[in-house]
């Protein structure tokens, strides 16, 4: 018995307690994706003069439930002229990039618990960034391959604006991290949060690099307005058109959880992380430091879910001329301005 | 000749404009103060709108407080109907009125809710209710005889005052 007991601690310790921390995660991921939406849809609904869904449930809380079911219940139709098993992996690729980001996001610093020093990220490696550069990218290859296997021309064209807006994007977003990455000398997230205590958060001291990187944050995201590659009104919902029931719900939940992924980016390069400025002097103990600070994370969170949804019930969509325009002869300088002016920054203060 | 003076177009950006930045700011506050304003919506299962005499609902006989109807079936009503959806037969009768509707049906699906019914008829016995809740699951249901159309004149006052000062 108490071999069995040692061995199932040595399992959960593995890696410091990386099973347990993954599956939190994954269900808080999941439970924020649903509401998302929920909020998605109210949000949209005030800033519209509506209501919003108010049925299910105490004002509308479990109408994120009824649509799963909903979804879960439909028909799933794969097209004749598809390319079946690309067709089926297609969403699979964009769910396991959206969920498999978040292993290197730190929501909170280390934790003291039980004799055990918990870090509170999953993944704690020195190539964070690159990690999440690169699986973004991969995240293309989702959109792309649906848009190509589905055999209609709708989707196709979404799948190669996806593509094209992606190159684009990801072009001022890499030079706009190459910013932050000269202030912290480091690519892991953990250095990088630390090396913004205080008031020296990156928004501040770089705001060129964020505004580049939170617009190319919401053209990877494929967020209004720069969500051409679904374009409802004339790509007929672009990508996704020839998709139903559980594979549409995949994609659904993608780009949910890569808003979230987003705004935890932006959250971890940009404003700070985990910190708030200055709460070391009010001299309060280690645990409720701790919670105070993954608090304040969820909190920036919140506000930039938040302000991603605002965003999309305020603005038009991009021509895509305008778009490639935007993304190649403004971003793009922008982003080479904004390390020009990190440079200076660190040259003249000492940084 | 005096040379006009060249027209600056609308889709032509000012600086400011061009900056994206400005405007971007303007109509997220825009959206921002929608949001907080209040809601007109009633939600109505719960909340019913209450029309006021002016409205026209489903059309009905007016019946006195003796428990009779007005109408004295002359048929004006059936006549200038330009759905058909009236149906009167009269017959005769020992009160004062002499004639009364032995049978008067309206069909709700052909019903246009014009009116017209109401502004012919020398009586005031057929006049348009509040009513406006009507659904049926078939079509003999919508087929309206006397007694779903028959309705006590004090629930009609304010149609019936309503007509009086202005019909």
């Amino acid at each position: 018995m108490d071999s069995v007991w040692n061995f199932i601690v040595s399992v959960l310790e593995l890696g410091n307690f990386a099973i347990i921390k993954v599956l939190i995660i994954l269900s808080i991921i999941l439970v924020m994706v649903a509401y998302l939406v929920y909020f998605e849809r109210k949000i949209s609904a005030w800033a519209q003069n509506r209501l919003g869904p108010n049925r299910v449930g105490w004002k509308g809380v479990l109408q994120p439930f009824a649509d799963l079911l909903k979804l879960l219940l439909k028909e799933d139709i794969v097209p004749d002229k598809s390319d079946k098993k690309i067709h089926a992996i297609a969403p699979m690729i964009a769910l396991f990039v959206a969920l498999s980001t978040y292993a290197v996001i730190p929501f909170g610093p280390s934790l003291q618990l039980f004799d055990y020093n918990i870090s509170l990220v999953v993944a704690d490696v020195n190539i964070g960034i690159l990690f999440v550069l690169a699986l973004t990218s991969i995240g293309v290859y989702a959109i792309t391959l649906a848009g190509w296997s589905s055999g209609s021309k709708y989707s196709l064209l979404g799948g190669i604006r996806s593509s094209a807006q992606m190159i684009s994007y990801e072009v001022s977003m890499g030079f706009s991290v190459g910013g932050v990455l000269l202030l912290a000398e480091s690519l892991r997230p953990v250095a990088i949060v630390q090396a913004q205590s205080g008031w020296m958060w990156n928004a501040i001291l770089q705001p060129i690099g964020f505004i580049t990187f939170v617009v190319s944050a919401f053209a990877e995201t494929n967020r209004l307005p720069f969500d051409l590659p679904e374009a409802e009104p004339e790509l007929v919902g672009g990508f996704h058109t020839e998709y139903s029931s559980m594979k549409f719900a995949g994609f659904f939940l993608a780009e949910y959880a890569n808003m979230i992924i987003a705004s935890a980016i932006i959250v971890t390069l940009y404003l700070g992380g985990w910190q708030i400025p200055y709460i070391e002097k009010l001299g309060l103990s280690a645990v409720v430091v701790t919670i105070l600070q993954v608090g304040a994370f969820l909190l920036k969170l919140f506000a930039l879910l938040f302000f991603f949804i605002w965003v999309r019930w305020s603005l038009p969509r991009f021509r895509y001329d305008q778009l490639m325009n935007l993304g190649w002869k403004v971003m793009f300088p922008l982003s080479l301005i904004n390390i020009i002016w990190v440079a200076a920054l660190i040259m003249i203060f000492n940084l | 000749m005096q040379e006009k003076p060249v027209k600056r177009r609308n889709k032509d950006l000012s600086f400011w404009e061009k900056l994206y930045i400005p405007e971007i700011v303007k109509g997220l506050s825009l959206t921002l103060r929608t949001m907080f304003k209040p809601k007109f919506t009633m939600e109505y299962p719960e909340v019913k709108f209450e029309p006021t005499g002016s409205y026209r609902g489903r059309p009905v006989l007016v019946q006195e407080e003796n428990g009779v109807e007005r109408c004295v079936a002359c048929g004006l009503c059936s006549r200038v109907c330009p759905a058909l959806a009236i149906e009167v037969q009269a017959a005769e009768t020992e009160l004062e009125k002499e004639r009364y509707p032995e049978k008067f049906e309206i069909n709700m699906i052909r019903c246009i809710f014009c009116g017209f019914c109401e502004e012919v008829c020398p009586e005031e016995a057929i006049v348009m209710s509040k009513d406006y809740e009507l659904a049926f699951s078939n079509r003999e249901e919508a087929i309206f005889g006397k007694n779903k159309l028959l309705m006590p004149v004090n629930q009609l006052q304010d149609r019936i005052d309503f007509l009086r000062q202005y019909k």
